[in-house]
């Protein structure tokens, strides 16, 4: 007894927080859902309502906004995932809402299904009669999200405010919406990209494959490296190699670029991305790079 | 800008798994030098990416700066950017082999008083800066207020612009003696006076050479080093209870677990413990965690916790000792700080959130309000208007298990929600509370099932 610290480490200090929010939410909303894309955060949210409700179910669906541009590896990773946990997974599906002429296919080389996933993701929201959307967005990964609060109020149109947030004190969060409106609630808020790596290391979690280096067929654009796919229009003298890679973050197969990598560990990633000298969305996403507060103006429209 | 962005002085993938974690806030005007000095801080430790620097030099020249702005690199909304100044509070991040770190960057304009109470009330540490060529003015009294009314327990003066008095030892003692003076009123446990310049990097990271009179320690070596263990109050047990896990399953049938953050104090297996506001005395059966059991939980830890006996627990319930627990009560007195345009008024209604519980409360008498900058206490006040702070008498639909702030910063603060709206409106720091009338302790039936 007297010998006892009660130190906790930092990333103990951060599940417990993400924990405490996460039932929070459970309490307070009457239709939660969990937003997964398949990529790392995500997965460690899965992870994290684990601890928060087992042995009990989620009290929450899971749901997948598929842009039909997805990296098959992690679709094939997502089923096989959702059914070890035997939970409900719901796929809103961007095809879908293209088919049914709510969004317009963009056209030409630059294309992207990126934009249009904002849509297919508030129709689901309304669709279901979500009030909460839990998602896996860092503070640190961008600007405007280092502004976001945990919780944060969306209008019956699913836009973001930055102006009129509500003010986020102790650990005392108001989830209150009327219907229509809801709340996204970011539990992962204040884990960097280097605490969610080694999060995953020390949990033992499995990633989808693409996280580690592989060799794949790429081809070079605005310095970054894409995937050859049906899904992209290859322009004048872009020519396709084969390199080794591995992607640093999981979106659209359009949008995200691979970086050039040997690591094939998990202990091999955790070094690179704590030598990194670039941000991952940065490095990887071309859609945080259209203008210089991109992700604000998505973000006041309703993305993630 | 000199720096070592490349060398490695600082590197953070080595023994990084006993790190702990300090969250700090910083408050100062944009002339303050404040986010220099926290651009100094995340440069110096490496924290600012090549592709975030680039971007900043670039926006720098196309607004000719005529310098690398690194305020740039904090000012995260449009409107920030274009007013050049800083409305919300944004989270920063970085780390060190020893720590790792939570910045609030708040505001600190008085017409944004919210947005720093908002990132104080989280903080281990405040940091506080001073011109040192204008010494203290009306807003580093406020900002120091402000960081002892939400009680963090450190208080970090950073002078600077230290290098614009020619590194004078005697500007820097008259400022340290001048606050010292009128922070004795403050209450705060731990202040230290730390001078620096934030452009030329002295003392921020390392000793600087052109204080040789200074011997105290770099803001970096006081934020990885200044102890925070003993902040937590492990003496009062109190833990609200936030969900109850029942899976019903056939091989969890009979599973009643309490899942929760411990607020503060140590609860292990085998503990007796009173569940409020019923009066229920029991004992801790297991405590879980992931999967496993623990001997012993204690802040912030998420946990559930099993108890012997079948007793009513539910949400907002709260989980203590029989000899040590909070006042249930109807009738508190705060000090509050008011976040909204409509004012507060004596007989204004709101929703009040305290740890997991929810009530109504109405405001029965506003005692005063404080003018933030010269602690005046104005008792003729008839309303608190935005940002404003003072003390009010409320009275609430349903008992609260309270605390005061000041022994327990969870189990004495609230917030106070317009039902109207739906905004929060209120931050709340209890001072005290009246009694309710608390039922007896009754011991539980053992195995009465129901």
């Amino acid at each position: 007894m007297q010998a006892m610290t009660y130190e906790v480490s930092h990333l103990r200090v951060l599940e417990a927080e993400a924990i405490h929010i996460m039932r929070e939410v459970a309490a307070e909303l009457e239709h939660p859902v969990l937003l997964f894309s398949g990529g790392k955060d995500s997965l460690v949210l899965l992870h994290l309502a684990t601890k928060a409700f087992r042995p009990g179910r989620f009290p929450f669906p899971v749901m997948h906004v598929d842009t039909g541009h997805n990296f098959p590896e992690v679709l094939e990773f997502r089923d096989r995932l959702i059914a070890r946990l035997d939970e409900r997974l719901i796929v809103a599906s961007v095809q879908e809402s293209i088919d049914s002429g709510r969004v317009a296919e963009e056209t030409g080389p630059r294309a992207s299904r990126n934009r249009l996933q904002t849509v297919t993701l508030l129709d689901a929201i309304a669709e279901h009669g979500f009030d909460a959307a839990f998602g896996g967005a860092r503070r640190d990964e961008e600007r405007a999200r280092a502004k976001e609060r945990v919780f944060s109020f969306r209008d019956d149109f699913g836009q973001w405010e930055p102006k009129a947030q509500r003010p986020e004190l102790w650990s005392l969060y108001n989830g209150r919406v009327r219907k229509g409106e809801h709340v996204r609630v970011f539990p992962i808020s204040n884990w960097t990209e280097l605490d969610v790596w080694q999060y995953i290391a020390e949990e033992g979690l499995e990633l989808p494959p693409i996280y580690f280096a592989h060799r794949r067929e790429v081809f070079r654009r605005d310095g970054m490296l894409y995937a050859v796919s049906p899904f992209v229009e290859l322009m004048d003298g872009e020519e396709p190699f084969e390199a080794s890679v591995r992607y640093r973050t999981v979106g659209d197969m359009s949008c995200t670029g691979a970086v050039e990598s040997t690591a094939a560990s998990l202990e091999q990633v955790v070094d690179e991305i704590a030598a990194t000298r670039i941000t991952e969305r940065g490095e990887t996403r071309a859609d945080d790079r259209v203008t210089e507060a991109a992700m604000e103006d998505r973000k006041r429209e309703g993305y993630f | 800008m000199p720096g070592p962005a490349g060398n490695g002085r600082i590197d953070v993938t080595r023994g990084h798994r006993a790190s702990d974690l300090l969250r700090f806030a910083t408050a100062g005007s944009v002339d303050d030098g404040k986010s220099t000095l926290i651009g100094r801080l995340l440069y110096e430790t490496k924290q600012i990416f090549a592709d975030q620097l680039e971007h900043v030099e670039e926006t720098s020249r196309r607004r000719g700066d005529g310098y690398v702005n690194l305020a740039l690199l904090t000012d995260g909304l449009r409107a920030e950017r274009e007013q050049g100044i800083t409305i919300d509070v944004a989270y920063r991040y970085f780390a060190t082999p020893r720590r790792k770190f939570i910045i609030a960057d708040t505001p600190g304009h008085e017409q944004y008083t919210r947005n720093m109470v908002t990132g104080a009330s989280t903080a281990d540490l405040a940091v506080v800066l001073i011109d040192a060529r204008k010494g203290v003015v009306e807003q580093s009294r406020r900002h120091a207020f402000i960081a002892s009314l939400l009680r963090i327990p450190h208080l970090v003066f950073c002078v600077n612009k230290m290098d614009l008095v020619d590194y004078d030892e005697e500007v820097f003692e008259r400022i340290d003696e001048e606050i010292s003076g009128w922070a004795a009123k403050l209450d705060v446990s731990d202040i230290t006076f730390i001078p620096v310049s934030a452009l030329n990097g002295d003392n921020v990271v390392e000793r600087s050479e052109n204080m040789p009179w200074y011997c105290g320690p770099s803001l970096l070596y006081h934020l990885e080093h200044v102890h925070i263990g003993s902040d937590r109050n492990l003496i009062d047990a109190r833990f609200p209870v936030q969900w109850v896990i029942r899976p019903m399953s056939d091989e969890h049938h009979d599973y009643r677990g309490y899942a929760g953050q411990i607020a503060s104090g140590t609860f292990r297996t085998g503990d007796p413990v009173i569940v409020l506001p019923s009066g229920r005395q029991t004992r801790i059966a297991r405590i879980d965690v992931d999967g496993g059991t623990v001997e012993e939980a204690f802040p912030p830890l998420s946990v559930t916790m099993l108890l012997e006996d079948e007793v009513d627990v539910s949400r907002g319930d709260m989980i203590c000792r029989a000899h040590n627990h909070p006042v249930p009560t109807q009738e508190l007195d705060a000090m509050v700080c008011w976040m909204a345009d409509a004012p507060l008024q004596a007989r204004g209604r709101y929703a009040i959130k305290h740890t997991t519980r929810n009530a109504r409360a109405v405001v029965e008498d506003l005692r005063y309000r404080i003018d933030v900058n010269t602690l005046h206490r104005d008792e003729s006040a008839a309303a608190l208007g935005l940002n404003e702070i003072g003390r009010v008498h409320l009275r609430t639909s349903a008992p609260l298990l309270v605390d005061e702030y000041r022994r327990n910063r969870t189990t004495g603060s609230f917030i106070l929600i317009d039902e109207s709206t739906n905004s929060t409106v209120g931050a709340g720091m209890i001072l005290s509370a009246e009694r309710a009338e608390h039922p007896e302790p009754e011991r539980a039936a053992t195995g009465s099932g129901h």
